[in-house]
Parts: C-alpha cells; structure tokens; sequence
C-alpha cells in the first residue's frame, strides 16, 4: 500500500528556488496531444512561490500537477487541495502537467490508491505559502500588521479598513519576499474547508467528450512513424528466424528490424519491430512477416499444469508463516466442529481501454518521450540508463492515460519504444495493439487458498488458518530485476506486501490464527492489478467468514458483528461501515423469490462493507441487480470523484466475477480480444449506491477499495440465492445451472 | 493507391490511401482527427464509433473506399463548443474517469437518441452494450443519456 510522501522543510524551500527552468519546460511542449489550458504570455509578471504554482499579473493562477491523470482525478484534487488555502475562485484556476523532473517533483507516479494521501499535507502547503507571501506583502504595502489582513477570494484584504489588493496586484512584491518555510504556515481545519469536501467538477471532463484530451495513443509530431512488434505468444520463447521480404513489400513499411529482449525490472519479449508511415500499414506488414519462434522452456504451461501446482502447493509444508497467534495448528487439531474452504482465482488482464504506446524521438543530443504512463520519472530513468544518455537529456512528456489500473506502473513499453526509435530518425509511436496488449500483460498473480476454522464446545470460533498459493509477483521479473528475482523469495517481508496482503489482518475474535505462505512458479508475467493481493484475499476470508456463519447456524451480518475485535484501531469505523451497508441495502428484508444478498467487510487505511444482491438465471447465469457500497476514506477530498472511482472499482472487479479469465495454453495466453476476454458492459452493470461516511480523519485510498469486496460479496449472495458455494472466479455458469435444475 | 474523396465533418478531403484502409486510421493517421480511438479493431468495444450520415458505425470495420458520399462526422464535429445535448449532458453528470472510450460512447449515444427520443432504461442497455467503458462508468452513462434525453424534448 502506499507510503505517505513528506517533503522535508528543505526539500519544499530547494523546489522553491528551482522552479524557473521546470516552468520553461512546461511550457515547451511541442504537440497538441498535451491536454492544457493555455500558458499565460510573457507579457505579465509572475509570482512562482514554489514550483507547483504561478499567479500571475492578471489574476490567472497556473497549478501543476505531478500526479498522473488516468481518470482517477488528480488534475482535480490537486488544484482543488492548493485553492483551498490559497482562498481563490475556482474559476481563476488551470491546470498543467507537471514536468519530468525528479529533483524538483517527487510525485510524478501514483499507485496503491495513495495519490490524494500522499500529496494532502503538502499541496495544502503549497496553497498556504502562496497565501501567506501575498498577506506579507499586502501588509508591507499597506505598512498594516500581517494579522490585520486575510485571503479572500483571490486578494488580501486589510480587515479594520476593507482596503484590497488582489493577488495580481500583489505579484511583483510576494515575488521579491524570500520564500516562507511550510512550517511557518497554519493549515485550516476541515470544518473551514470550502472545497475539499464538495463536489467540484473534474478539469478534465470537457476535454473528454470533444475529442481534444490528449493521450498517449494521440501524439503526432511532424515526419512520425508509426510501429508495431513482432512479440513470441509463448512466455520466455526467442525469435528463431525471420523473413522481412513481404513485410518490406507493403506500402508504406519502411523498415523491419528484430528488436531483443531486456531482461532488466520488467521482462520485454522482444522480437520483430515494422516502422511504417501508418499504423495500419505497420499492423499490415506484421502480418506479413515470416517468423519462427522458439517456445522456450514455459511452453509447456498450461492454466491445467498450474491448477494442478497450486493445489499440491497448498498442500506441501509452508514456504512462510506469515503470522502464527495462539495454537492455531493445535486448536485446529481437535476442534469440536471444524469447516474448511478452499478459493482460487485466474490470472486477470489490465485490458486498459487504450492499449500500451509510447512515442519516442531519438536526436544525437537528447531524447523525447511522450508516454502514458503511472511512473513518468521510471520512464526517464530507464531510457537514460538503457541510452548512455544523462537524465536531464530524457525529456518525458506525461500524458494522459486510458486507463490504467496497476498496468502502466510498468515502463516496459516506453523502453521498447525506445528500442524502436533509436534505430530510426523519425519520431516513432510504438503501439501495441489489442491482441499485443492481452497477450503480453503483466497478470494478476493466479491465486489459491485454503482455509481451516475452529469452533469449541460453546460454539465460539477459537481457530482460523489461511494457506495462500500465489504465483509471486515477487517473483517475477519486473519487481526486483532479472537476476534479483530468486533472491526476493526469501525476503517475507517483501512478499508479505505482495501476495498475502489482506490475509494476515481479520477483524475478528480468534484466539488462534495463523497465515501461511507458498509460491508457486509459473512463466506468466505478473503485476499490481486494481487492490493487488486485496482482489483475491477478501475473497476467501470473507467467504469463509460466511462459511463459518452459515455453520454455526447464525446470520453472516450479526455473526461479524458479534465477532468484530477491538484490538484494531479501525475497529470503530467498521462497525459503523458495516452496520450503515447493511441498514441501506435492507440486510434482513424480504427478497423477491430467486434472488439472495451477500455481505463482505475490510479494514486497513480505508474501511469498507459491501452487500450484493444476485439472482441466477436457469442457464446459471448471475444477474447483479444492486451493488451498496460504504466508504470511509478519511475527508473524501472530492467526493463525487470518490463516487466515481467506487462505482468504477467495482464494477471492474465484477468482469473478474463473473466472465474475465485469462487461461494459459503452451506458456502462452488464450485470449487476444474482448471476445474471448470479456469485459462488463452496460447491460451487465448492477445500480451501485455508494454511501460515503462523513469523516475529518485524513484522507485513506479509494482507488482500489470498491474493488476488494465485490468477489466475496457476490459469492456469498450466490450462496444465499442458490446454497452453492463458489469456489473458484470467474463463477461457472454450468455450477449453477445444475443446482437450479 | 488511389486517390479517395470523403467528407469529414463538412471538409471534403482527398487522400491517397490504400480502399481497403480502415477509417479509423485515416482519421487518426492521415488526417490527425485523434478524438476517434482505437481499442480493439475488431468492432467489439465501440472506441472507434463516428457516424456516417448520422448513423453510428465502427470505424476500425469500415473500409475508406466503401464511406463513397456519406458525411462523416467525429466527436470533434459533433459540435464545435461542446453544446450538443449529449456533450452538455455527459459534463453534467460528470462520466468521464480515464475519458479513452468517451468519444465513442458519446458518437453511440447520439446517433440512439436522434432515434430514440425517449429511449428507456432497457433500450439504452441494449444500445450502448457494444461500447466498453472499462473504467465501468456505465451507470453515469445511462443518467447522461436520460438527461440528453429529457434536454432534447
């Protein structure tokens, strides 16, 4: 999850003197594909507080956002959370992408659903020192005491005489202040916030639905070429040998090269890269391409091979015991009633809407980069390190992502872009298209656990053991590199963050517990996918949980109620998320014949409770009729964007649910479409009602959190509707269709 | 190659591309028209959805030489200020997250509702099903087109 980013006091006041250069470069960027507002001419004074806010002569002030914009809203949050101690009219406000520049923007990536908590404190900060330089010089200007003057709406005003000067007015002299430490600057406190809090709409919004946001896939540059590669289907295959004769015979191919693979943090395939004039003349000179591939040793895997290994992993001895609280080996040894559970997932694709690109233009004396990307400064990190060229000489436009959910966090793409255009003159888009995105993902892990519980002779549940079987994300290249990879099996703690994560923290009563570990190898490329380990651990634990209730003859809401510990800090704040979840979706009430509610809960920076209501159809299809979901996510900066991102995550999670399933055949993935890859679409996405809780604790993640619990709850609605247990995701049609029979 | 004639957002244009050329990349590619997205190629995930003489179509499973005399229209000449009841209804309800797919979402919503005045929920559904939202934002979507809807009668 994520770590909170602080800025210390020397840092802020170093970025405060080195903004000049990144303005200019923030301004320099050559094509339309860079969504912004206009930059203010030179014609007008500029007062640069810091480095991530301009206020100009006019009363236009420019907010540069670090954070990437994938649709999760930073470019929103961000001004929203400066404007809210700067006290300026939202109008006033633009937005810029921040530029690649590590020394001076520390937050030029966003991941584990830490982008508004990261940045909280310090864009706050940003806002304030801004307010505070311009009361100075209103009060020096005014020869008034500074505790006389306040920010109102874009000017200081002098209280005892209603005198004004508006931040325009005050540029040339907050510039010449020396820059005021964020220690000497009083934050508000919530109850006085005006924006964080309130709906404001995106500054993104208008852009997406005319056409002009500028993604990745968008760039064009004069004289561009376009590419596409040649990638082996097998996991670990080599290129044998290739014929480019047709290929080059196709309009507008101008060049067919085989580009190798680079075993560095992340794996790249490798293979045989056609530049065109067109994408679609490159797509067609793929096609034509004779090529012999060499499967490698993976080309034997299959999703059989793999269930089959998983399931013997969970039963061999424990690679880590990740927690060991009580006896729970002992308890479980001679318990008065014991239930046991077992639940597996597939491996899943990120399918983000707009596939992998980057552009790349190659000069003798500095490289561009134009990238979608989570991790603009790993970008310029690896292209200066694969290049020989330093890192101010790799210029990297961040650019608008569609979509990314754990998947553009990999750089991959942008070093085969990089790969591609330092063989050719021209700029060059590498594009993968569909089919390259499908089958050359980094997956989520395939998953499977095995549950034990307990219960003495009154009754109480005494005992709980999970064995999680994951194919390692930490095991696999990209997290620690190529050689590294085997050596990161044995750091638990690396692992415990990876692949067990969420297993080792139930909020339950249970005097002995215990969580083990075992990897398991597969060729299959993994990585972070929306809420990573948590898309498969509430799963299985809070299925089980309905398990345990459903044994001991007690209704699964009261049973988790009952049984909530108060040895966690959050326990509180799920009480009430599970209470309010089951009060809004009518937990007890009646239900129409057929159709069943299932509940889930979690803890662990945000809390959560989920109720699902399903039916199931005669061919055993799940229809999801109504999806409640609670929040507390800290002071919900936005809260129509936590909204947002909510209803998103879980109808995300529900394509793993009930139809996504990427399935593995000769060490290569079966799926290359949206056919075989079925994603939800509008006719499948249930009302979700999200209730979100009024909080003044600081803000917790919302990214991945609607994601966690819709695989439990469904499944344990399933259970209610049908009394068959899911055990495996996506659910099988067939299963169910032989218990409506 | 030959030279093809077509009509995009009321500009008539000539352009030297091979006939069996998708549309979709001779907007992107040749004529730098970029609010038209590729997602699939296969006409499975709408992404790509312009209309042809006010019929919603998959660009990436139209060849250029078969558009003839149609007028196209892209999501940049659906309006010229953002002021079609669709793109004024889409902001209201504030649909886009990642945006990708929204160009072709709105292209399908338009071209449903200048047919389907008072389309309802189960129409809107069968509809948009051809066009994927993998931020999921479907629900916003169903309100927006409501909202069109209720704009434009």
């Amino acid at each position: 999850m994520a770590t909170q980013t602080q800025v210390s006091r020397r840092e802020f006041l170093k970025t405060s003197t080195q903004t000049a250069g990144a303005l200019i470069l923030a301004f320099s960027l050559p094509t339309r594909g860079q969504a912004q507002e206009p930059a203010p001419r030179g014609q007008f004074k500029v007062f640069k507080p810091n480095a991530w806010l301009r206020i100009t002569a006019d009363n236009q002030i420019t907010v540069l956002v670090e954070k990437p914009e994938l649709g999760q809203g930073s470019r929103t949050y961000t001004p929203m959370m400066i404007a809210e101690e700067l006290e300026v009219d939202w109008s006033a406000i633009h937005v810029e992408q921040a530029p690649t520049i590590p020394s001076i923007y520390q937050n030029l990536r966003t991941g584990g659903s830490g982008g508004v908590a990261s940045i909280f404190t310090q864009m706050r900060q940003v806002g304030a020192q801004a307010r505070a330089m311009l009361i100075t010089a209103a009060a020096q200007q005014w020869k008034a005491k500074k505790r006389d003057c306040r920010a109102e709406n874009g000017a200081v005003v002098h209280s005892p005489t209603n005198r004004r000067l508006s931040y325009g007015e005050l540029v040339e002299a907050a510039s010449a202040l020396p820059p005021i430490s964020p220690d000497e600057v009083t934050l508000k406190q919530p109850k006085d916030f005006r924006f964080i809090g309130k709906p404001i709409p995106r500054t993104d919004v208008s852009s997406k639905v005319d056409g002009s946001a500028g993604f990745g896939i968008d760039v064009r540059i004069p004289d561009m070429l376009f590419a596409v590669i040649a990638r082996c289907p097998s996991f670990g295959g080599k290129l044998q040998s290739f014929d480019a004769a047709a290929a080059k015979a196709v309009p507008g191919v101008r060049a067919v090269f085989p580009v190798p693979p680079l075993p560095r943090h992340f794996n790249t395939a490798g293979g045989v890269a056609v530049v065109a004039d067109s994408t679609w003349a490159a797509m067609q000179g793929r096609k034509a391409l004779a090529l012999t591939w060499n499967k490698g040793s993976g080309g034997t895997e299959s999703t059989d091979t793999l269930r089959e290994l998983v399931a013997q992993r969970a039963a061999d001895p424990p690679t880590f015991v990740a927690v060991d609280r009580g006896d729970a080996l002992g308890a479980l040894a001679s318990p008065v009633k014991k239930v046991e559970g077992h639940y597996e997932s597939p491996f899943q694709a990120h399918a983000t809407m707009e596939p992998m690109n980057t552009t790349v233009h190659v000069r003798d004396d500095e490289i561009e980069v134009w990238s979608p990307t989570q991790f603009a400064d790993e970008v310029q990190k690896e292209i200066a390190e694969l290049s020989g060229f330093p890192s101010d000489k790799v210029t990297v436009h961040m650019m608008l992502s569609g979509g990314s959910f754990g998947r553009r966090y990999q750089w991959d793409y942008a070093a085969e872009a990089w790969q591609v255009a330092k063989e050719i003159r021209e700029p060059v888009q590498l594009l993968w298209t569909r089919e390259d995105d499908m089958q050359h993902d980094f997956y989520r892990p395939y998953n499977y656990q095995r549950l034990s519980g307990g219960f003495d002779a009154q009754g109480n549940l005494v005992a709980w053991s999970t064995r999680v079987v994951t194919t390692p994300i930490a095991g696999s290249n990209l997290y620690t590199g190529f050689t590294e990879a085997a050596e990161t099996l044995k750091d638990p703690a690396t692992i415990a963050a990876l692949e067990w994560y969420g297993a080792d923290v139930v909020p339950y009563s249970i005097p002995n517990f215990r969580v083990e570990y075992s990897p398991a190898d597969s060729v299959v490329p993994r990585s972070w996918w929306r809420s990573v380990a948590s898309s498969y651990t509430p799963f299985a634990k809070e299925c089980f949980i309905d398990e345990l209730a459903h044994a001991s003859g007690r209704d699964p809401f009261q049973f988790r109620m009952d049984l909530l510990t108060d040895k966690l800090p959050e326990t509180a704040r799920l009480r009430a998320v599970l209470k309010l979840a089951a009060e809004s979706a009518g937990w007890g009430k009646p239900l129409p014949k057929g159709r069943g509610r299932g509940i889930g809960c979690r803890v662990g920076g945000s809390c959560s409770a989920q109720v699902a209501e399903v039916s199931v159809d005669v061919d055993g299809t799940v229809q999801v009729h109504r999806i409640v979901s609670t929040v507390d996510c800290g002071i919900a900066v936005n809260p129509d964007a936590v909204r947002a991102m909510t209803e998103g995550a879980i109808n995300f999670a529900l394509t793993a649910v009930l139809t996504g399933e990427v399935t593995i055949k000769d060490g290569a993935v079966e799926q290359s479409n949206f056919h075989d890859y079925q994603v939800l679409r509008i006719n499948q996405a249930p009302e979700v009602e999200v209730h979100i809780v009024p909080s003044f604790e600081d803000p917790s993640g919302v990214g991945e959190l609607g994601a966690m619990l819709v695989p439990p709850a469904i499944a344990n609605a399933v259970f209610a509707a049908t009394g068959v247990r899911v055990r495996r995701l996506p659910i099988d049609p067939q299963l169910l269709k032989r218990s409506q029979s | 190659m030959s030279r093809i004639a077509i009509t995009v957002n009321e500009k008539a244009n000539l352009i030297d591309v091979a006939p069996d050329t998708p549309l979709l990349w001779v907007l992107r590619d040749t004529l730098e028209l970029t609010g038209t997205k590729y997602g699939c190629g296969m006409g499975l995930c709408g992404a790509c959805t312009v209309h042809l003489d006010g019929e919603a179509r998959r660009s990436c499973q139209t060849p250029v030489g078969s558009v003839g005399a149609k007028k196209i229209t892209t999501i940049e000449g659906l309006s010229p200020d953002r002021s079609h009841p669709v793109q004024r209804a889409w902001i209201a309800e504030q649909v886009p997250q990642c945006g990708y797919c929204q160009s072709g979402q709105i292209m399908q919503a338009s071209a449903f509702l200048a047919k389907t005045r008072h389309p309802t929920r189960e129409q809107v559904d069968e509809a948009m099903s051809g066009n994927i939202c993998r931020c999921a934002t479907y629900q916003r979507i169903r309100r927006a087109i409501q909202r069109a809807a209720g704009q434009e009668s």
